[in-house]
């Protein structure tokens, strides 16, 4: 039984379970300083240079758990003492050169910055290097590396750096949460504020859902996880741990889908808003486009209006495979909606916390939303609900032209053209994740197969299409 | 008069669309708009392994099929009116 993809998420589920198990027992504040020790024991180090150093990065890690720093508005942090300060230095060249003769990597460089010594091996002048990277892919040995950082590499809007000490730290003004230097370091030295103790807190003061009800949000990527047990049962132990009900928010994103479709036939182009991070990477590096960044809200935010409409005393909990949700959350327009996002990283934390094993629990029900609600969680879902919603709204004269961006650097791309004006589409389907939120950085695994699992849940839908999905709402 | 069908998964799979078309109908044919909120409901805690929870004012009812449906209407909906 595998439930995660790296070591490094092993570990940080680890501390969430020991700080959700203290909190629901009400023994957080007696046990706190104990559970680096809980988790790293003995006298010998099996991660770093010493149990002690060990035990200091999971203290952090536990404050994370905690929330983490107040101070720091940004839901993404750096540990600085993790950072193992990853060597930097670009493109080198490695002992494979052979100092052939073609020297091909000489010809390709604008400037000039490859010397060769005696033994004909090859040098870059770091003084005039731009790293561009044309050396590398011309050297026929393959013997020029690109020596970056995992973080850096990971992080497409380039809001990873240096500080004076050497660690990575993030520029919050250019930082859109996605999480992929999270999921990247091979450190586990950048995580994610966690608010799983408010979760319990809201659940405990529920009081067995007497005094409110609180209900879990789960987004349409929860067909690709939890892979070890059935959906349904995902559904049962959500029950177990104290959720009044479940509901999916791919019936938001039907709702979505119905009037952004309106939106785009009025309008004539706009951009998606589902995605957090794709949204804040308009409004920081593209201010003249952001007028056409759509007025809906996510599919996050259009359930739990729905559900506080019906339930004035709501709790509601998001629970996806975002980091940057938890941002979105705390903006003042989301706010009065959504009261907690938790990951389904934090999700496993929370069962195991409770010893509830998903797998012996019998299959729950979960069918809210139409096929196309369902396969937003892919890329190219939202254009393809869209494309459907215009249909069954029966609007004629429109020809949706959609430009489904996979990843935060094709949305670069596409927004760079759309400023010059050369883009043949009206609709930019934005995800800052590749794949889409199947690839989000709080996924518990990432395979190759996960659309397909997507695609297999949305046809599994008992309502066919968006107006069915609907249609039982418009009460 | 506030009517709440459950449009919570379980209930969904079960028919509450179908329910909801009924209660527009025949809150329409008695003309009873004025005197009925329909409103949706995401699950009452009532779950029942056949047909869909309907909750009138404070009174739960459990198991609404369109089979059964004409006689809750009249039962639950109709002389509860007429006793007012």
């Amino acid at each position: 039984m595998r439930k995660f993809d790296t070591k490094v998420q092993h570990l940080k589920y680890k501390v969430l379970r020991e700080v959700a198990k203290n909190a629901w027992n009400d023994t957080l504040l007696d046990n706190i300083l104990n559970i680096p020790e809980t988790i790293s024991p003995g006298t010998t180090s099996t991660m770093r240079c010493c149990v002690y150093k060990e035990r200091a990065i999971l203290s952090e890690r536990v404050k994370l758990a905690m929330g983490g720093d107040r101070e720091n508005p940004n839901v993404i942090e750096v540990i600085d003492i993790a950072c193992d300060e990853c060597p930097s230095a670009g493109y080198v060249v490695t002992d494979s050169c052979r100092g052939c003769l073609a020297h091909r990597c000489e010809d390709v460089c604008k400037r000039g910055a490859i010397t060769f010594d005696q033994n004909h091996v090859a040098h870059i002048d770091k003084s005039k290097c731009v790293e561009c990277g044309q050396c590398a892919k011309v050297c026929p040995f393959s013997a020029i590396a690109n020596r970056r950082r995992p973080c850096q590499n990971a992080c497409k809007v380039k809001a990873i750096s240096f500080n004076e000490k050497n660690s990575a730290t993030i520029d919050n003004n250019k930082c859109i949460a996605c999480g992929s230097c999270v999921y990247q370091c091979p450190w586990g030295a950048i995580s994610e504020k966690s608010f799983i103790l408010d979760v319990i807190d809201i659940i405990k003061r529920s009081n067995n859902n007497k005094n409110y009800k609180v209900y879990a949000v789960v987004a349409p990527s929860i067909s690709s996880q939890f892979t070890y047990a059935k959906l349904g049962q995902v559904i049962t132990g959500l029950k177990e741990l104290g959720f009044h009900t479940v509901i999916e928010a791919a019936l938001g994103a039907d709702m979505v889908a119905l009037s952004e479709a309106k939106e785009l036939t009025e309008k004539g182009f706009l951009t998606s808003s589902c995605c957090p991070a794709f949204v804040t990477y308009i409004k920081q590096n593209f201010p003249d486009l952001v007028p056409f960044i759509s007025h809906n809200p996510s599919p996050m935010t259009a359930i739990s209006q729905y559900i506080k409409k019906t339930d004035e005393n709501a709790k509601v909990v998001f629970i996806g495979p975002c980091t940057a949700k938890k941002n979105e959350f705390r903006q003042p327009e989301v706010r009065p909606y959504v009261d907690s996002v938790i990951t389904f990283e934090e999700l496993q934390a929370l069962f195991d916390s409770k010893d509830v094993d998903i797998t012996m629990l019998d299959e729950g029900v979960l069918d809210n939303a139409s096929y196309y609600g369902r396969i937003f969680a892919r890329c190219g879902g939202l254009s393809d609900a869209v494309s459907q919603a215009i249909k069954e709204q029966g609007i004629e004269n429109f020809v949706l032209k959609a430009f489904s961006c996979d990843g935060i650097e094709e949305c670069r791309v596409a927004l760079l053209k759309k400023s010059k004006n050369l883009i043949d589409a009206n609709f930019i389907e934005g995800m800052a994740c590749v794949g889409g939120c199947i690839g989000g950085a709080g996924c518990l695994t990432h395979g190759e197969k996960n659309k397909a699992e997507v695609d297999k849940y949305g046809r599994e839908a008992f309502e066919k299409t968006i107006k069915d999905a609907l249609g039982v709402l418009e009460i | 008069m506030n009517i709440q069908v459950c449009v919570g998964s379980a209930c969904h799979l079960k028919g509450s669309p179908e329910i909801v078309e009924l209660l527009q109908k025949a809150v329409e044919e008695h003309n009873l708009q004025d005197e009925v909120m329909l409103s949706g409901n995401f699950c009452i805690g009532k779950c029942n392994r056949i047909g869909v929870t309907v909750q009138v004012d404070d009174d739960i009812h459990v198991g609404i099929t369109k089979e059964n449906f004409n006689e809750f209407f009249n039962d639950h909906v109709l002389n509860k009116i007429e006793r007012k």
